[in-house]
């Protein structure tokens, strides 16, 4: 926060109180993020125990293309780093800039949940939906969970996109934009453990 | 229009399970009869289901487990009724609806009465010993109640509409599949538990920010009382352990919506699976219950000895490592499992471990006591039958934590009289006592005595009839959750455990008794000091009730009693010069509006009414991102405002008798 800069004593008694808001707000929200980290790691190791359980039906092999993968790390990755552009543009103050990389974020986003959402439907097409086999849930419910995670995200950046165009970048704003901040970095951590752990395992 | 929703699921097949309906039925036409009667509807709609007072959120919590813990005993003396006289298909219970009852039993008991229970014993006092004006997240903390409330609705809503699992309050597949139970009943058990869930997780992170984040200038961790302590590492448990039973109850749902294949036998399933990741979230959740009791228990005996509680520091570090090593023993539920020789080794191993930071806690509770001057408060009453009885069933924990001797035990009633044997005197004796410590804080009158010691003493005798038998039981071999059975040396037991649930009755009678004599003598019994024990720690330095504002001026600490030292010192009391105007979190309905809606998307889940599923949800959407978009969350409370309160307080301090 550009605020933590300014010395502790030029601030009001209201100021310092919004600090303290963020602040906390931060840490809770960092704590919702582990939480949710657990929840990941959970479905990690189910997929992990289920990657032989396919039934007879197809494998991660055959279904796999890691052309589309890397397309949909490359999006991702990218989208957190327009955000991260986001974030300096809030600190400088810059509102229009501030839209301007929301709204490159959002594109990003948004084409990666197309990818995946082609991927997904391509796979019910020939047969291989989560109700195949054991290992296909597995498949469908840890990819699907980040999937509906960065829709989530999605639907966020519109709203705070309202917020920064019709409110500017206020404390409360710029303090929401950086929990969210937070929550798509995260997203980007997950997308890698699955990049790393279904995709690339599944192909070798 | 209505999924499987039909006529048919009014339970009207069987008298028994009509009655079930009348009387929840019933009892909520009668709770809205006499609201209407007493006008009470907007008393209640805006001092209440909108607060977001740490304070009234705490007591509507305390309110829901009261009332879940009646209905949840209700189910454990049908279970005692019919296992007294199931000889040889005796009784009085069809399978189908005993199965019903156990289920729910356990289900209610863990994440409806304790856990309610509980944080609603945190909610409280926490931010009142820490010295702060409310939770970090005083919304969001209403959010957490009204889902709780959601969830508990669910399993109510289940004795009129359809029927509940059968499948134990676990859950365990293949049988909570859909291929062997094709019901709603699981769903009803899924959609409360992921609901609530929802709302312990959060209530778990909104009390680690509140602890770390707003103490009072002063008080640095090792000054914060074992309480907070307990409820801190309880919180941490929370936030970290929940995920896991929303895992679990996620993947298990979307085996029974989606056809997927998890934990089915065939087609590359799992089952144990399920069985790891519920324990994963299991056995936390038992610290989770327990260590906000161990906190209770030390407030309470150091209290009533008048004594510093002894090894402070030794309580706080053992709270910590049971916080850790609760992640480390849960595949001691399922020894049997098959797992090799090693692994049960190491868990058995750690399971004996973790008795020994518990082990030192009854000595911290010992050693207060000893040469102590004690005071028989019906607290202290609990406290001490908690730690007797308690021994007893670590004693059988640590029996069972060896693989070989768990093997003959396993699923018996032997396990069924430990596990109570723990909880009863373990979480709720520990939560009986706070509940009757800080009742006078609460509402600022006594809880009387005598019927509190009554309903100790028929609390304790019925725990121990209804389930020293059980343990003998399981020795002689009888598997638990039994709706009949054809060995009559079983009966003369089960006959004395039902005996025991009589008396357990008493106790509850006597808890009804107290909380009646104590309203309807309240003006004679008025907390005036807001100190009614010469207490030790900050929250009996303010009234009782609590302003709005709990603390005019945040106290500042220099000791781990706080309280104590300023009313050495004397400097307990003292008035400033002047107010500061104090800025509150207002009222809101998003939270009960939020809560409601949480219901009816768990009903149409379970009913599979996809549309209401689409509605509810889009509605819970719109009404988080409205409150979310508001800046103005708080009000003012001016000087003046601030300054009549106190001036009452102090008036009425000085009138007393």
């Amino acid at each position: 926060m550009s605020a933590a800069h300014m010395s502790e004593a030029s601030l009001s008694e209201h100021e310092r109180e919004e600090i303290d808001t963020h602040e906390q707000r931060a840490f809770g929200f960092w704590l919702y993020l582990m939480g949710d980290a657990v929840i990941f790691a959970l479905l990690f190791a189910t997929y992990a125990i289920m990657i032989p359980g396919t039934d007879g039906g197809p494998t991660g092999k055959q279904l796999f293309d890691l052309n589309n993968a890397a397309i949909e790390t490359g999006l991702l990755l990218v989208s957190s780093m327009t955000f991260g552009f986001a974030s300096l543009q809030v600190k400088a103050g810059n509102r229009g800039a501030v839209l301007a990389w929301l709204a490159i974020t959002f594109v990003l986003g948004a084409a990666f949940v197309f990818l995946e959402v082609r991927e997904f439907a391509g796979m019910i097409a020939q047969g291989a939906g989560p109700d195949r086999s054991g290992f296909l849930s597995a498949f469908f419910t840890l990819v699907g969970t980040h999937g509906v995670h960065v829709t989530m995200g999605l639907i966020w950046i519109v709203i705070l996109g309202a917020q920064v165009a019709l409110k500017g970048l206020t404390m409360p704003v710029a303090s929401r934009l950086h929990r969210l901040g937070l929550f798509w970095h995260f997203l980007d951590i997950a997308w890698v453990g699955i990049f790393s752990i279904v995709y690339l395992p599944g192909l070798l | 229009m209505f999924g499987k929703l039909t006529i048919d699921a009014l339970p009207f097949y069987s008298p028994i399970a009509a009655g079930g309906a009348a009387v929840v039925v019933g009892g909520a036409l009668l709770v809205a009869a006499v609201l209407t009667y007493l006008k009470a509807w907007k008393y209640l709609w805006t001092e209440w289901l909108t607060s977001v007072d740490h304070k009234r959120i705490g007591i509507m919590y305390i309110v829901l487990a009261l009332i879940m813990l009646v209905r949840g005993f209700v189910d454990a003396i049908m279970m005692r009724a019919q296992q007294a006289f199931a000889l040889n298909g005796g009784g009085y219970l069809p399978p189908e609806h005993f199965d019903q009852i156990f289920s729910s039993h356990g289900t209610i008991m863990i994440f409806f009465m304790a856990m309610p229970f509980m944080t609603g014993l945190i909610n409280v006092i926490v931010p009142l010993q820490i010295g702060t004006r409310d939770v970090a997240f005083p919304w969001l903390n209403a959010v957490s109640l009204w889902l709780s409330a959601a969830g508990a609705a669910l399993v109510m809503v289940s004795l009129v509409i359809g029927k509940f699992s059968t499948a134990g309050w676990t859950g365990y597949p293949p049988y909570s599949g859909i291929e062997y139970s094709p019901g709603v009943g699981v769903d009803y058990w899924i959609w409360a538990i992921l609901i609530s869930g929802v709302g312990s997780t959060m209530s778990g992170i909104n009390f680690i920010v509140t602890i770390l984040k707003r103490r009072a200038p002063g008080m640095t961790l090792m000054r914060m009382t074992p309480f907070v302590w307990t409820a801190l590492i309880a919180s941490v448990l929370m936030a970290f352990a929940f995920p896991a039973i929303t895992v679990a109850c996620g993947l298990l749902a979307l085996d029974r919506l989606a056809g997927m294949h998890f934990f089915t036998n065939a087609h590359g399933g799992n089952m144990m699976n399920y069985v790891n990741l519920f324990w994963i979230w299991g056995h936390p959740e038992v610290y989770i219950l327990i260590l906000p009791a161990f906190g209770i228990f030390s407030e309470v005996v150091s209290t009533f000895s008048r004594k510093r509680l002894f090894g402070y520091e030794s309580l706080v570090y053992a709270t910590a490592a049971i916080g850790i090593l609760s992640f480390t023993v849960w595949l001691h539920h399922f020894f049997t499992m098959g797992s090799s020789a090693g692994v049960n080794a190491f868990f058995g191993v750690m399971t004996m471990i973790i008795a020994v930071p518990t082990g030192v806690k009854v000595f911290n509770w010992l050693l207060t006591m000893y040469r102590g001057r004690i005071e028989f408060h019906p607290s202290m009453m609990w406290s001490i039958g908690f730690i007797v009885t308690f021994v007893i069933g670590g004693m059988t924990g640590v029996l069972l934590a060896i693989p070989p001797a768990d093997f003959l035990m396993h699923n018996t009633t032997f396990l069924v009289a430990h596990f109570h044997n723990m909880i009863i005197p373990g979480v709720l004796f520990g939560y009986l006592a706070g509940y009757m410590y800080w009742f006078p804080k609460a509402f600022g009158f006594a809880f009387n005595r005598g019927w509190g010691i009554g309903a100790f003493w028929c609390w304790i005798i019925g725990f121990y009839l209804a389930f020293m038998p059980l343990y003998l039981l399981g020795l002689k071999g009888m598997p638990r959750r039994m709706e009949t059975y054809n060995d009559p040396t079983w009966q003369p037991y089960l006959l004395v455990a039902a005996s025991g649930a009589v008396v357990v009755l008493c106790g509850i009678g006597c808890m009804v008794m107290q909380l009646y004599v104590s309203i309807r003598d309240r003006n004679k019994t008025r907390d005036l000091t807001g100190d009614p024990y010469n207490g030790r720690t900050l929250e009996w330095s303010t009234s009782s009730p609590p302003p709005p504002y709990n603390f005019a001026v945040i106290p500042t600490v220099g000791d781990r009693e706080p309280f104590l030292e300023m009313k050495e010192k004397g400097t307990a009391y003292q008035r400033p010069a002047s107010y500061q105007p104090i800025r509150i979190p207002s009222n809101t309905p998003i939270g009960v509006i939020l809560g409601a809606f949480g219901f009816v998307l768990g009903f149409a889940m379970i009913w599979h009414i996809w549309w209401l599923v689409l509605a509810s949800g889009a509605i819970m959407l719109a009404a988080v991102i409205v409150r979310s978009s508001n800046d103005d969350q708080e009000f003012t409370m001016s000087a003046a405002e601030v300054k009549a309160i106190e001036d009452e307080r102090f008036r009425a301090m000085g009138s007393r008798p």
